[in-house]
């Protein structure tokens, strides 16, 4: 049970937000453009890393604000937490 | 018979406090103060169980959580029963009733012992190996093994204890109430931080609590002295919270933890009455002082399990702490100088210590100096090789070792005993530190896993033997070391202190110890518990296991209750030297949490019964109940089920209810609907993205049906959405659907369309919605509302208009899930009942009747119309519920939209919505039952299930809605629902059954 600090309302148990899975997978602006092969590449590919992941949280019990993280998934330690729209910071 | 074996003098034990209990039905007595085990001990006796596998006698073996035998079932209440509580750690309370496990039908008469006899044909592996064939026999292996095997009897009745959960907070938490971790809890909070300081004993002060030799001096006072004065200065610093018999059960990642207190285990049973039994602390700790310890290693030899062999520093305890003599004639046998420190206490005590064997050819420590001034006869370079007796150690065999160790020469000296200490060096306890996901490090001059200065993962501290410091000045001077940088302190008041402790000078380790038998005919316990023997590891790595994690669990070590506490070492000591490995790269098994068992009570805390879940009522909720409904669960809310009139079981009441809904009038509370205000100059655009169908176009006051979509293309949910004004709609979600729906909104709305301009709100609760349908419901809502204009042209289906009824402000919504004339009344929920109660009065005339989910249900699937989540589930497109015609075709895009021709979504035979007619019509078929085309054709390929099924009283025939592959082609097909004892023949139909046209809509 981690403790992360919501951009919004501060520290809270890991208990009050949802993670929505990896961050900065934008939804393509033109569908219909893709292929079945790129639009699959979207909808079902995602990174399961054991180290720096950047991932969505939502403060689905709080402010249900979504924002993102950077966290060590080794260690669950968490490096860096940001707004959505802002840039991930670099490693 | 039984002897008196209490020494008088005892400080720590209230001997004008006598308590009487009950072990296997014969009444004992034992003192204040005293565990289980101690006044079990007390009263001679040691045989406590009997062995998981083999069925051995088993003794006390221990005096703390580490204890593999001495475990028992505590009373025969079937509510209050509890299994495998350790002996050694339940305090003695009156009217305790103690009973031995794994035994049948006594622990002195066994059957099951007969296994001990069988035991070389039960070698490690030997449930995987035999049981596993012939597959047919599993049963009778099964009644076998669920008889011969298994930990104690769980309770029967529901627990009556009360369980707590609290939250705390802190600067600092210590765990460990030894000499470390007080002087850790003290330098602490002298420093003004928040502190806790938990230990799972009555007392603080650990092990030195009873050190009473004038060997060990701090500051020139014995240091058991020393130490009570810390902890009386201790007691009176107001910032520190000292929690006693609480024991830290999980350390998890960012310092929070778990830790069980007792509360009332100790009491006797009247004074228990209306108290909290035990409370889960769940504690965030900003730094954690881990000072759990160290705990004794037994020795591993042939047959070192009978009754009466005991750890030597727990004989010192009994002796030292609960003034209890662990037998008359009692021997040592060790590797190390702890065992010299049980002999002097017990000789204090006027306990004359046979024979010390010890596998070190020489020692010259302060302490062996003094053992030999005293006269203790040592045989110094020996080994124990056997024992004798069965229920009760009585002798005990020893030989020479070999220089290297490996085998015993010379002759065979038998000693006679009543008890055996052992001692094998010491283990750092570090569970909590591994749990907490630091790293070990192994430290070959003494043979332990110590925490990895260099990978600790939270801002934690080990100090004490839990670090691996085992000498008194080590202890204390590193304790207060490391705690003053961990701390950031300047000074302590423990600079200087002058520090007097015997020091090891000789060590030697043996993992095995070796016998004068060869290795298949000796039975060296490793883990008492579990009944594994050194031989079945051995065995594990000739069969190739060579991970050990796959050798615990091949041979089960460290697998019980103890979780290998006592065992864990000597495993990996003799995998390492049969494999030529080092220790410290072979690693250790993972340590799980809990540290030690929890009760089921402790992890529930409060949330059992009605507080297991939240349970969501409408406001009219307490109407229904006068007018007898059955209930429905649906996600947290209940819903009225159905209404019992006169005697009626549930199928007379659906029907009856479905009648009337459609022949006059029905009233059903759909308050439980989710209801989502979206408001914003953006809320049209967003509509259209999220449904499949185009909403620019709905005009002000109109109602829509909407289907959502997941991102791949399956249905999400439906609902229907009203536009209240130019930037103002209000949509509606399934009962269930209702929180993940406007969470998925919530979602794109922040991260994938955050330019548009759109605030959505739940208002489920603050809504109550009651919906009137039938060929008279536009009767009843004239009633209600004369001024209201209800003709077609003013009020048209799908539609809606503001209004008032007996004053309160009422959305009326033009809408049918029924496919009869149907308004919907949506009301602020307070004053719903009121509400509602007027639409029964003005409804009286046409016998307006309420209606329940079932027969809601009923009516929708003559429509045909879907349940998402009953006739979907998660893997049917709106093309496979042949609903084609809400896919907004001309639309660039919206939520799943694309994968709506991805090359699976576009197959011809996907399983498809249909309706199905039994040849039978009074044949009801069962939700949920398959679908195949033959009985001939094997295997039989099943093409689909019933989602669907309800006897429909309105055409008088049994309807169903279904799932099937290729369902779209297939009309008139006909198929065979297998059942148990009859198949049943259906025809694949049209999934509307009732009123083709919507003729009725606008009756
Ligand atoms: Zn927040």
């Amino acid at each position: 049970m981690f403790l992360i600090n919501c951009p919004y309302c501060g520290e809270r148990d890991q208990s009050e937000f949802s993670c929505g899975g990896e961050a900065h997978i934008e939804r393509p602006k033109q569908p219909t453009e893709l292929s079945d092969d790129q639009w699959a590449e979207y909808l079902f590919m995602r990174k399961n890393i054991k180290g720096i992941q950047f991932e969505r949280w939502n403060h689905i019990h709080g402010c249900r604000k979504w924002f993102n993280i950077v966290r060590d998934t080794s260690n669950d330690k968490i490096h860096a937490v940001y707004k959505m729209g802002e840039r991930p910071p670099v490693k | 018979m039984s002897k008196n074996l209490r020494i008088n003098k005892n400080k720590f034990i209230d001997q004008t406090a006598r308590i009487s209990f009950k072990f296997n039905n014969k009444k004992l007595y034992g003192y204040k103060g005293d565990t289980l085990a101690s006044a079990l001990l007390a009263n001679d006796i040691h045989l406590v169980g009997r062995s998981f596998k083999y069925h051995r006698p088993r003794g006390i073996m221990t005096c703390g959580s580490e204890e593999p035998n001495a475990i028992v079932q505590i009373s025969n209440d079937p509510s209050f029963t509890e299994p495998n509580v350790r002996a050694t750690e339940i305090e003695l309370y009156e009217g305790l009733e103690a009973f031995s496990q794994n035994c049948w039908p006594s622990v002195n008469f066994d059957l099951g012992g007969i296994n001990n006899f069988l035991s070389p044909i039960l070698p490690a592996g030997f449930y995987y190996k035999t049981f596993m064939w012939p597959a047919s026999f599993w049963e009778k292996y099964e009644f076998f093994i669920r008889h011969s095997a298994g930990l104690g009897k769980s309770p029967t009745k529901p627990d009556q204890d009360l369980y707590d959960h609290q939250y705390a907070h802190c600067d600092v938490l210590v765990i460990g109430g030894g000499i470390s971790g007080i002087l850790s809890a003290r330098l602490s909070a002298e420093k003004g931080l928040n502190t806790i300081l938990i230990d799972d004993k009555k007392d603080l002060g650990g092990s030195t609590l009873y050190e009473n030799n004038d060997i060990f001096k701090i500051d020139n006072e014995n240091s058991n002295i020393w130490l009570k004065k810390q902890i009386e200065d201790l007691k009176k610093i107001r910032n520190l919270t000292i929690k006693n018999r609480t024991s830290v059960a999980a350390f998890h990642g960012y310092n929070y933890l778990l830790a069980r207190e007792n509360l009332t285990d100790h009491l006797s049973i009247h004074e228990r009455k209306n108290k909290i039994r035990q409370r889960l602390w769940k504690i965030r700790a900003k730094k954690v002082v881990i000072a759990t310890g160290a705990i004794e290693r037994p020795l591993i030899f042939d047959n070192n399990d009978r009754p009466g062999t005991i750890l030597s520093s727990s004989i010192k305890k009994y002796i030292d702490y609960y003034g209890v003599k662990t037998g008359e004639n009692i021997s040592l046998f060790t590797n190390n100088d702890s065992a010299y420190e049980t002999a002097i206490s017990l000789d204090k005590s006027g306990v004359k210590v046979k024979v010390i064997i010890d596998i070190r050819e020489n020692s010259n420590s302060v302490l062996s100096k003094q053992i030999e001034k005293m006269g203790i006869k040592i045989l110094r370079g020996y080994t124990v090789i056997n024992t004798g007796g069965y229920k009760r150690i009585k002798s005990f065999d020893v030989k020479k070792l070999s220089n290297d160790g490996g085998s015993v020469v010379g002759e065979k000296i038998t000693y006679k005993c009543d008890c055996l200490g052992v001692s094998g060096g010491w283990t750092p306890m570090v569970h909590l530190f591994t749990q907490s996901g630091g790293k070990l490090k192994f430290r070959n001059s003494d043979n332990v896993f110590i925490p990895d200065e260099n990978k600790i993962p939270s801002e934690q501290i080990s100090v004490g033997s839990s670090n691996g410091d085992f000498e008194l000045d080590n202890v204390v001077n590193n304790t207060v070391k490391s705690i003053k940088v961990f701390l950031g302190l300047d000074k302590t008041n423990y600079e200087q202190l002058k520090i007097e402790c015997s020091k090891e000078k000789q060590k030697r380790n043996i993992w095995l110890l070796p016998s004068d038998k060869p290795m298949f005919k000796t039975k060296p316990f490793l883990d008492f518990q579990n009944d594994s023997t050194a031989k079945d590891v051995k065995l594990a790595l000739r069969e190739g296991f060579k991970s050990i994690e796959h050798v615990k669990r091949y041979t089960t070590t460290g697998m019980g209750t103890d979780q290998g506490k006592l065992s864990n070492m000597h495993a990996l000591g003799i995998i390492a030297d049969s494999t030529g490995t080092n220790m410290g790269e072979l690693g250790t098994t993972t340590f799980r949490p809990p540290y030690t068992p929890l009760t089921f009570g402790a992890i529930v805390g409060r949330n059992v019964g009605e507080f297991f879940d939240h349970t969501r009522r409408t406001a009219i909720h307490n109407w229904h109940v006068e007018n007898k409904a059955e209930f429905e669960n649906v996600g947290q809310w209940k819903r009225p089920w159905y209404f019992l009139k006169n005697g009626e079981n549930m199928h007379q009441a659906v029907q009856r209810e479905s009648k009337a809904a459609r022949e006059s009038a029905g009233i059903l509370d759909a308050s439980t609907l989710g209801k989502i205000d979206i408001q914003g100059i953006d809320a049209s655009e967003f509509l259209n993205r999220v449904y499949t169908n185009a909403w620019s176009k709905l005009a002000i006051g109109k109602c829509r049906y909407g289907l959502m979509l997941n991102e791949d293309g399956m249905v999400y949910d439906d609902g229907v959405t009203t536009r209240l004004g130019e930037n103002h709609y209000i949509m509606t979600t399934t009962t269930g659907g209702a929180a993940s729906v406007l969470s998925k909104l919530e979602d794109y709305l922040q991260t994938e369309w955050p330019e548009l301009n759109v605030y959505l709100t739940s208002v489920t609760d603050q809504y109550s919605t009651m919906s009137i349908c039938g060929p008279n419901s536009k009767k009843i809502i004239k009633k209600l509302i004369p001024a209201l204009d209800l003709s077609d042209e003013n009020f048209p289906h799908m539609s809606f208009k503001n209004s008032i009824i007996d004053n309160v402000n009422c959305r009326i919504m033009r809408i049918s899930f029924t496919g009869e004339l149907s308004y919907e009344i949506n009301v602020q929920s307070n004053f719903a009942l009121n509400v509602w109660e007027k639409c029964m009065e003005a409804g009286k005339e046409f016998n307006i009747t309420p209606y329940g989910t079932e027969t809601m249900h009923l009516l929708r699937a003559e429509k045909g119309f879907i349940i998402t989540g009953q006739d979907t589930d998660g893997t049917l497109t709106p093309s496979d519920l042949q609903m084609d015609w809400i896919i907004g075709k001309k639309k660039y895009d919206f939520i799943g939209k694309r994968s709506l021709y991805r090359s699976d979504t576009i197959r011809d035979d996907r399983k498809q919505l249909v309706g199905l007619l039994t040849d039978d019509p009074k044949e009801v078929l069962e939700e949920g039952s398959q679908l195949i085309e033959s009985l001939e054709k094997k295997p039989i390929e099943m093409l689909g299930h019933v989602t669907s099924s309800y006897f429909s009283p309105n055409l008088n025939k049994s309807i169903a809605l279904a799932i099937v592959k290729n369902g779209k082609k297939l009309k008139g097909k006909r198929l065979i629902v297998p059942m148990e004892n009859e198949n049943i023949n259906v025809t694949i139909t049209d999934a509307v059954f009732y009123d083709k046209d919507n003729e009725r809509l606008n009756a």
